[in-house]
């Protein structure tokens, strides 16, 4: 058993709803018992969707328990037939299902229904949401995609050069973060480099449309967490290459670009010289010397993260100080990325544990889920949301991608955003005994935002982001106090010593005490810890000023 | 689905309506959703389901956003090695509650939440609660109850929460001065109220079932009177009245009318004159007059249709019809309990469709057919409703929102007028 407070995934049989909900002219029939239909509201009200799910339950209760749950499925898998005339089902079970054992798959191959029907096997007790819509699509692609794949040992037949190149993109989802933008801007691209989109699915794909899959040169993989696998058996099967660079940050579309263009047979040149991304001069532009070395921790879907972590290193010059997603099948990914960053990586779904990663960090921002925003929000860290689980304000209206080059114009806003301005850290610096610089002050430029990290209501919490950030906005001190909080607090490589701390406990005088009192208060406990085992170890029984400074020197890396 | 059944019932008003019942699909809740609203209430109690990884996960999608960084609930979510023999799930379970009760020091009273898949499972939690309750004695004491989906919908996990409850209630003396116990969990403001309306009338002790401290529970005898306050609390009531106490009948307390017959049944319990009973209520009756009377301009001769939700269709249609003048086309329940229900029924407009259980399909027919004014849902229809062209209330408000009472009244009014009026203010 695990205890979990909050979950990033939901279970399987919801990822296979976000391929169901994707698509057109699919439905899902479901064992499940009364009460799972909740799962409809994610896409009516977190996504704003406009119609129901095509989902029909079977909610069975106790009573049927006793009696024939099996007739029940077949009953329900016939009426949603009959109403819903779609083009091709998927059955399987839930959870609870699941235990009563009553094989879907074979209830409805009895049926003997007129439309293919892909029986799902989505195990609940060892597998998540993510995992539930890859397989999904999986089984939906190798059943309908069948006829064409190549006969065994042969070699897809290399393309007519005078031919336009044609691709598949492949993965997103309802509930998706974002995808319905970055389909809009990597169509965009690619129509640009001359390429053709053949089949985008499962979002907005007919199961006739899932047929012609084979008619594609390649495939474009824009979310390996609900794509890979389909893209591997159509690698295998129908010859067709996929893409391995997912086109988020100004550089990772640049080489999205060339893999694309060299799998295509086209020239990248002019596309990348069209570019309209505003990042890399934006980043470049003095402004922005202030988020140099910005600390930053980064937690979301394995493609997300390690995307984020690029873009924040590389393109605006941030420190990654933590990398990890909730995405175990992506493991590898992730520990190789880490080690890019020279870090260790944090693979869990465990809240509490990644709550704890960012308090013993200390960063200066915060990009990650809605969980981490609640995280940054409760430090009072500024944040901004990069991967799925994302609430209804994480649904813009507005055109918003992640990917492309107008999606890195996207992320520099966005992630900017919620730091403070460069100069207006210098005054608040300078000028500190300003009645309206306390410690805890929120940068102007987001409004009138109370700067403590207070107790917020539901209705405040579900405000948009911007006014959200106004009020975590509170890693505010001056450079300065940075500084020397980052260099105090921040000393990860000197291993912690509870026990000298816990036989020796320095005094602090008033003047250092005061000092302290200007390091943001969410780093000041361990600025005080650091400061107060520095003070041990040397010796030092009254901490001063000069102890503060000494061991600001002495943790500075 | 099955076929359609119509049973008459046999009471006067509304009461002989036949009822439709329907087989199908219902889009309804679990009574695992019950928790959002009861981990706020009993402020030391913490709410541990024992489940799946849809269990944790429609708790935090029901409650729409993550209020608090660390919520007094939580799920120990079922893996397959617990599914491989009953002895380990046990052993699991108490290693959880350990961490959890480490981690938490401040809880004092803890439920063990049954699932659908514990049921199945056969996982027996009552057996685990006595053995940890034992174990973690005297700092916790650890009760039982299921909110799984194949046994309850939506609020009725209260009501089976509540049950515990009583079952820990201490008895009362036979010859204990009477007292009045409401039960059900109502806002913190509702209860405010009406504790000074009781000391008004001269009633009491009034005691409030949850309590907002576990270790207020009120003790339960032959002297206890109680009112329900919600009308999903069949089982409560069952295991009050086999403590030896009495219900009061009454309609429930919404709106100006049904506040006043609801409290009036305690004030004849308690032998408060009807002159004293006028005295104390009048202002606020006035009061709520007036503010019900401002939307019944909006709302008068609307025709409304109820998706079953909250077991709350009834008095709220009762309520809609008598003081807006609203028209309730079909008003659906997830379960009609007939006793509890009588009164209400017999305020409600003769004609009108009740129905029982749910195929949701069908009932959208119905719904389509109808073309009602406004139409009262779950979160999964609204929004598709919405975008057919309907306007809609969601229900879950309702449960989350304080109705109850005189000064609730015209809040609750406006809950319905609000998306009226929102239709006729766009202009896109």
């Amino acid at each position: 058993m695990q205890l979990t407070l909050w979950t990033y995934e939901g279970p399987t049989h919801v990822g296979a709803m976000r391929v169901a909900s994707a698509m057109r002219g699919l439905h899902y029939v479901l064992h499940a018992p009364q009460g799972d239909t909740y799962a409809d509201l994610l896409f009516t009200m977190i996504e704003r969707r406009n119609s129901r799910p095509p989902v029909t339950y079977t909610t069975f209760q106790a009573r049927d328990l006793g009696g024939d749950t099996a007739e029940l499925f077949k009953t329900a898998a016939r009426d949603a037939y009959e109403r819903f005339q779609p083009e091709a089902m998927i059955v399987g079970a839930s959870c609870t299902a699941e235990l009563i054992q009553d094989d879907p798959g074979g209830l409805a191959r009895a049926l003997a229904l007129p439309i293919p029907v892909v029986p799902l096997e989505l195990p609940s007790y060892q597998r998540k949401e993510n995992w539930g819509a890859a397989e999904t699509f999986y089984q939906l692609v190798r059943t309908l995609a069948a006829k064409s794949a190549l006969p065994p040992g042969t070699k897809r037949p290399t393309r007519d050069a005078s031919a336009v190149p044609r691709c598949n993109l492949l993965g997103p989802t309802a509930l998706g973060f974002r995808n319905r933008d970055d389909i809009t801007e990597v169509s965009r691209l690619l129509a640009d480099l001359g390429i053709e989109i053949n089949v985008i699915a499962p979002l907005g794909a007919t199961p006739a449309d899932l047929g012609r899959l084979g008619d594609a040169d390649f495939n474009v993989l824009l979310y390996p967490e609900t794509g890979v696998t389909a893209a591997r058996w159509l690698e295998r099967n129908c010859g067709q290459p996929y893409t391995t660079v997912v086109p988020i940050g100004y550089g990772a579309t640049r080489d999205f670009i060339i893999e694309v263009a060299r799998l295509a047979g086209v020239d990248p040149a002019p596309t990348l010289a069209r570019h309209g991304a505003r990042l890399p001069w934006y980043s470049r532009s003095v402004d922005s010397t202030y988020l140099t070395g910005k600390r930053v921790f980064i937690f979301g879907d394995a493609t997300h993260a390690i995307a984020a972590a690029r873009v924040a290193r590389d393109e605006l010059g941030f420190v990654v100080v933590g990398l990890g997603t909730y995405s175990r099948e992506f493991a590898r990914e992730i520990r190789a990325a880490a080690a890019d960053h020279g870090i260790e990586p944090l693979i869990t779904d465990d809240y509490l544990a990644i709550e704890s990663a960012v308090m013993e960090l200390h960063p200066d921002l915060v990009l990650g889920t809605q969980m981490e925003r609640h995280i940054a929000k409760r430090l009072g860290v500024p944040c901004a949301v990069i991967s799925a689980p994302v609430h209804v304000q994480d649904f813009p209206a507005r055109y918003s991608p992640q990917m492309g080059f107008e999606g890195a114009n996207v992320l520099f806003d966005t992630w900017v955003h919620p730091l403070m301005m460069g100069l207006e850290e210098h005054l608040i610096g300078m000028f500190r005994e300003d009645f309206e610089f306390h410690g805890d002050a929120s940068p102007s430029h987001l409004g009138g935002g109370h700067g403590t990290a207070v107790q917020k209501t539901a209705s405040e919490l579900s405000d948009t982001d911007v006014t959200a950030t106004a009020q975590e906005g509170t890693a505010t001190s001056t450079t300065a106090d940075l500084q020397i909080s980052e260099a105090i607090a921040v000393s990860t490589s000197v291993p912690p010593s509870p026990v000298a701390a816990q036989s020796y406990a320095p005094a602090w005088s008033a003047d250092a005490e005061k000092e302290l009192g200007k390091i943001p208060f969410f780093v000041r406990g361990k600025a005080r810890r650091n400061t107060e085992r520095y003070a041990s170890e040397q010796g030092v029984v009254t901490i001063t000023i000069d102890t503060l400074y000494d061991a600001k020197a002495h943790y500075a890396r | 689905m099955s076929e359609a059944t119509v049973i008459p019932l046999p009471r006067s008003g509304c009461a002989e309506t036949p009822i439709l019942r329907q087989r199908g699909q219902r889009e309804v809740f679990c009574g695992l959703t019950g928790i959002v609203w009861l981990h706020r209430k009993i402020q030391d109690a913490f709410f541990l389901v024992v489940g799946s990884r849809t269990c944790a996960h429609l708790i935090q999608s029901a409650a729409g956003v993550m209020i608090f960084a660390e919520p007094r609930f939580a799920t120990a979510i079922i893996e397959d090695r617990d599914l491989a023999g009953i002895a380990d799930a046990n052993d699991e379970l108490d290693r959880v509650v350990g961490r959890l009760l480490e981690r938490r020091p401040d809880i004092k009273l803890l439920f063990l939440v049954g699932s659908c898949p514990s049921e199945v499972i056969k996982l027996d939690l009552s057996r685990a609660a006595s053995r940890l309750s034992v174990k973690h004695s005297p700092k916790v004491r650890v009760l039982s109850y299921s909110g799984s989906g194949i046994e309850t919908t939506f609020t009725q996990g209260e009501d089976a929460c509540l049950a515990a409850l009583v079952a820990e209630c201490g008895s009362a003396e036979a010859e204990a001065p009477q007292s009045l116990l409401i039960v059900g969990t109502l806002a913190d403001v509702v209860e405010d109220q009406w504790r000074r309306t009781f000391e008004a009338l001269g009633i009491g002790p009034v005691y409030f079932l949850p309590p907002r401290r576990a270790h207020d529970l009120p003790t339960v005898g032959p002297n206890t009177r109680f009112m329900l306050a919600q009308p999903f609390l069949s089982e409560t009531s069952l295991a009050l009245e086999r403590r030896g106490a009495q219900w009061l009948p009454a309609p429930f307390p919404l709106g100006v009318e049904g506040t006043t017959l609801w409290l009036q049944a305690a004030a004849r319990a308690f032998g408060v004159s009807e002159d004293r009973f006028r005295a104390v209520t009048q202002p606020a009756v006035e009061r709520a007059r007036h503010a019900v009377a401002r939307h019944r301009l909006t709302l008068a001769g609307k025709r409304i249709f109820f998706f079953p939700d909250s077991q709350l269709e009834v008095p709220l249609a009762r309520f809609l019809a008598r003081e807006l003048g609203m028209t309730p086309v079909e008003v659906g329940t997830p379960y009609l309990h007939k006793r509890h229900m009588a009164l209400e029924l017999e305020l409600l407009p003769a004609d009108t469709q009740l129905s029982e259980g749910q195929d949701v399909d069908r009932q959208l027919d119905r719904c389509r057919a109808e073309h009602p004014d406004m139409v009262v849902c779950g979160l999964g229809l609204a929004n598709p409703l919405e975008a057919e062209g309907m306007t809609t209330k969601w229900s879950i408000e309702l449960v989350f929102t304080p109705i109850q009472g005189y000064e609730q009244a015209g809040d609750l009014a406006e809950l319905f007028s609000r998306p009226l009026v929102r239709r006729t203010r766009l202009a896109v």
